[in-house]
């Protein structure tokens, strides 16, 4: 009964200097969740908007339900039934998040509100019909992507990383949301860099390498271990070995620190703490719990209203942000479009950004030397240095922003999601990097939204609940300590 | 001088400005910026003189002017949508465009006197003290303004058209993956608000005057403009700053041809462009103002499918 939903055959894209799928097969079937597998820029994303019709293939076909099909736009998809979230979302923030629904569509707006209601209870996927897209949080803006498509009728849905940005909650409640789907006879193509996830809910998984399928196993067939080694052409480490931190001198130390978030209300309630050359403290908490104000004050881009930070010694709580760069603090942020990186500029000129230069010109080839260093040191996938980062995959845009902070010599690293959206290859890349700058005396403080990512990097655990820490313990993955951790993360008193 | 004059000469020279002005919130709504009112202005008020004076008919001047309008905006629209030039460029292009082709080819006209729009009293609402000689006993084209300014008012908030083309401006992206043209309703809402824009400028020389001079616009082109942002794209609000502007501006006629006050007439002169400034300048430095400005997003920004931005 299950029949073949979508296939494509033979597909070849290239861009300016990349081949970026070269001769693709790949085939989803009724009611199952095809996962795509595959390293930062394997062509995963472009594989899905040429489905998408966002991009057009060079050579190769694409079957709907048996017939060919050219799908010339993304409405055109939505019409066969075809739907896609996309990395990043495309919602009108101003709009509700029925206006958005019943964007292009002829139905009036209690319709569509009264379908909405309809559609996010069926499917647990819970959203206020009313409420205007730029007060959703990010898992909110993505259960309306979803909403959209299945109030279009999708019968084949793309999720492209869509659990990069959500919390463990919020990804059961999605993987829940996926199997009624699937249990409707809709077919999932799922894209995720996490392996447990991957495990938890394919039932078949492609692996994609430099823009060729390496192979297509079925649920039985593959494991962890197996689909890293099949992603990276070798053996992944998942869990580094590390020695035990030797902590020196005092680097940061934030005393009782109060500051508001966006909106205006107190994000950091009073936090303390302090971080020692060469160790790793890692912050575990909800997101939206002051990480990122915390990070923000340390790096001077949010006023302090209260309370002291302290750097090697010296009071920089009212310090310029080019100050603290200076001084050797540097910063991987969550938002690597926004904040991290401009988009428009190359490569090499991403990298060459924040440097502590005194020269007030340069000559162009500097300037790619430099690059050239760090795009071999750091693997980046780029077609040269002189792209612009925008055309860059995902994973690889947050390896730019990694090569460059580093690239700073620093004293103390703020980390903040730092492997969000990379693949198990660079996020063993990043790890050792960010063990080796501890075990050269740099302090680093890591926010992090994954358990095991704090367990695998820090030496100290600190629990974060509504702007405080509300407790520490050891990066000890067992259950008796991770409960303990999810209750401190809660704000239960242990 | 009496209130309902002084109200209704405030409307008078507030409706070339609000055309103009409702005009470019329609095109920066679908999130194209077009900084070339001025010489679409210049281009609706020569038509429009140029017809009214060779057929004597006023409402096929105003309509051609607006024809004319429509196609030099269609030059702005293809530059920027499909061309991806810059807008400020483009804009500035046809600004000169406008002021010099409508002074070529307007030399001839100097000076000759052709038919213009007279006031009409709406029976029942004229009769209405004070409210009723100062907004009912105006020329027809100032009742065109109360109408378009309601009408687009609803367009843009209450229609689904209206949602289409704030979606545009928003996020282009969203409105094309949801099968909207976003290319075609970029350039409908070009051609419409230079066709109001150039409506704007036929009134200077249709209602307000009934002739024809070099650069009789003189920087309104400009100030509507800014009355964009002061009405943070809103018609409604346009409406109150144009009149608002009208009255600045006809204070500034009336104190120069009292001369009951001294003073230079370049300052006067600058009085507009002054208030303008310093309206900009209160209003960007309320911060709540500046989160609720409501600007739309994609203003400006070409859209092209094939990149990740
Ligand atoms: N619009 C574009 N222009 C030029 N090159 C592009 C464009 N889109 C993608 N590429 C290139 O194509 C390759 C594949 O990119 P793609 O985004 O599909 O990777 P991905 O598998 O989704 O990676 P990630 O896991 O990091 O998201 C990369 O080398 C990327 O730089
Ligand atoms: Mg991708």
């Amino acid at each position: 009964m299950s029949s073949t939903l979508l296939e494509v055959r033979g597909i070849v894209k290239r861009f300016p200097g990349v081949l970026a799928l070269n001769g693709v097969n790949f085939d989803l079937k009724e009611g199952e969740v095809h996962t795509l597998l595959g390293e930062n820029g394997a062509g995963k994303t472009t594989l899905m908007n040429i489905i998408f019709g966002l991009y057009k293939a060079d050579e190769g076909e694409i079957l709907f339900r048996g017939k060919r099909v050219h799908i010339k736009s993304p409405y055109h998809a939505l019409q066969l039934g075809i739907g896609m979230v996309q990395q990043h979302f495309t919602l009108v923030p101003s709009f509700t998040v029925t206006e958005n629904v019943s964007l292009g569509t002829k139905d009036p707006p209690n319709k569509v509100a009264a379908r909405v209601k309809e559609i996010s209870e069926e499917f647990g996927l819970e959203v206020d019909p009313y409420a205007k897209i730029w007060q959703l949080s990010v898992g909110e803006r993505q259960r309306v992507e979803i909403i959209k498509l299945l109030y279009a009728g999708a019968k084949v849905v793309i999720l492209d990383e869509p659990t990069a940005v959500l919390t463990p909650q919020e990804t059961e409640a999605l993987f829940k949301a996926v199997r009624k789907m699937t249990a409707q006879g809709t077919g999932v193509i799922f894209i995720s860099h996490k392996l447990n996830e991957v495990m938890e809910i394919s039932d078949r998984v492609t692996v994609l390498r430099k823009g060729t399928v390496v192979g297509t196993l079925k649920r039985g067939e593959f494991d962890k271990n197996k689909l890293a080694q099949m992603m990276v052409g070798r053996e992944v480490v998942m869990e580094i070995e590390r020695e035990k931190a030797k902590p020196g001198d005092l680097v940061i130390k934030v005393d009782d620190v109060y500051a508001k978030s966006d909106k205006g209300h107190l994000a950091l309630n009073g936090i303390s703490f302090e971080i020692r050359a060469g160790e790793i403290l890692g912050i575990a908490g909800v997101a939206g719990n002051g990480q990122r104000e915390l990070a923000e004050v340390i790096t001077g881009l949010r006023k302090v209203e209260n309370g002291r930070v302290e750097f090697m010694g010296r009071d920089i709580t009212n310090s310029s942000v080019i100050e603290r760069i200076l001084a050797g603090i540097a910063y991987i942020p969550q938002d690597r479009k926004g904040v991290a990186l401009s988009p428009n500029l190359s490569v090499a000129e991403n990298l060459f950004l924040r440097r502590k230069e005194k020269k007030i010109w340069f000559n162009k080839s500097v300037i790619y030397e430099h690059a050239r260093r760090y795009i071999d040191e750091y693997k980046i996938k780029t077609p040269s240095p002189a792209t612009a980062v925008k055309y860059l995959s995902g994973g690889n845009m947050q390896k730019v922003v990694i090569a460059r902070e580093f690239s700073l010599e620093p004293r103390l690293i703020i980390a903040v999601h730092p492997t969000r959206g990379l693949d198990v290859a660079s996020m063993e890349f990043v790890y050792r990097s960010l063990i080796k700058a501890r075990d050269e005396g740099v302090a680093v403080l890591l926010l992090a939204g994954e358990l095991y990512e704090i367990f695998n990097l820090s030496d100290r655990v600190g629990v974060i609940y509504e702007g405080k820490i509300v407790g520490y313990t050891t990066p000890d993955p067992s259950p008796e300590n991770v409960e303990k951790i999810g209750l401190m993360m809660a704000g239960v008193a242990v | 001088m009496n209130i309902e004059g002084l109200i209704g000469a405030s409307i008078r020279y507030g409706t070339p400005l609000l055309f103009a002005t409702v005009g470019e919130i329609i095109t920066e709504r679908a999130g194209v910026l077009n900084l070339g009112l001025e010489g679409l202005m210049l281009m609706g008020a020569f038509t429009g003189f140029v017809t009214a004076y060779s057929t004597g008919s006023l409402w096929l001047a105003f309509f051609l002017a607006m024809v004319v309008g429509a196609l030099f905006a269609l030059i702005h629209a293809f530059m920027s949508i499909t061309l991806k030039v810059n807008q400020v460029v483009s804009g500035l292009a046809l600004t000169m465009l406008g002021s010099g082709l409508s002074g070529i080819l307007g030399r001839a006209y100097v000076g000759r006197p052709a038919v213009m729009f007279q006031p009409v009293a709406i029976p029942g609402l004229a009769d209405i003290p004070v409210v009723g000689p100062a907004f009912f006993k105006q020329d027809p084209l100032v009742y065109v303004g109360y109408v378009l300014t309601f009408f687009l008012a609803w367009f843009i908030f209450k229609t689904k058209a209206g949602l289409t083309l704030r979606a545009v401006g928003e996020e282009p992206a969203a409105a094309d993956a949801r099968g909207i043209n976003v290319f075609w309703v970029r350039y409908l809402a070009t051609l419409v608000g230079g066709a109001l824009t150039a409506a704007g400028g036929a009134y200077l020389s249709l209602a307000a005057t009934s002739m024809w001079m070099e650069n009789m616009t003189a920087g309104r082109g400009w100030i509507a403009i800014a009355l964009v942002i002061f009405a943070a794209w809103d018609p409604i609000k346009a409406m109150l700053g144009s009149y608002l502007f009208g009255f600045i501006m006809s204070l500034q006629f009336r104190l120069q041809a009292t001369g009951e006050v001294h003073v230079s007439a370049n300052l006067l002169l600058m009085l507009p462009y002054l208030v303008t400034l310093i309206s900009m300048i209160l209003f960007s430095l309320s911060e709540n103002f500046r989160k609720r400005i409501g600007a739309p997003s994609a203003l400006g920004v070409p859209y092209s499918r094939e990149e990740k931005t």
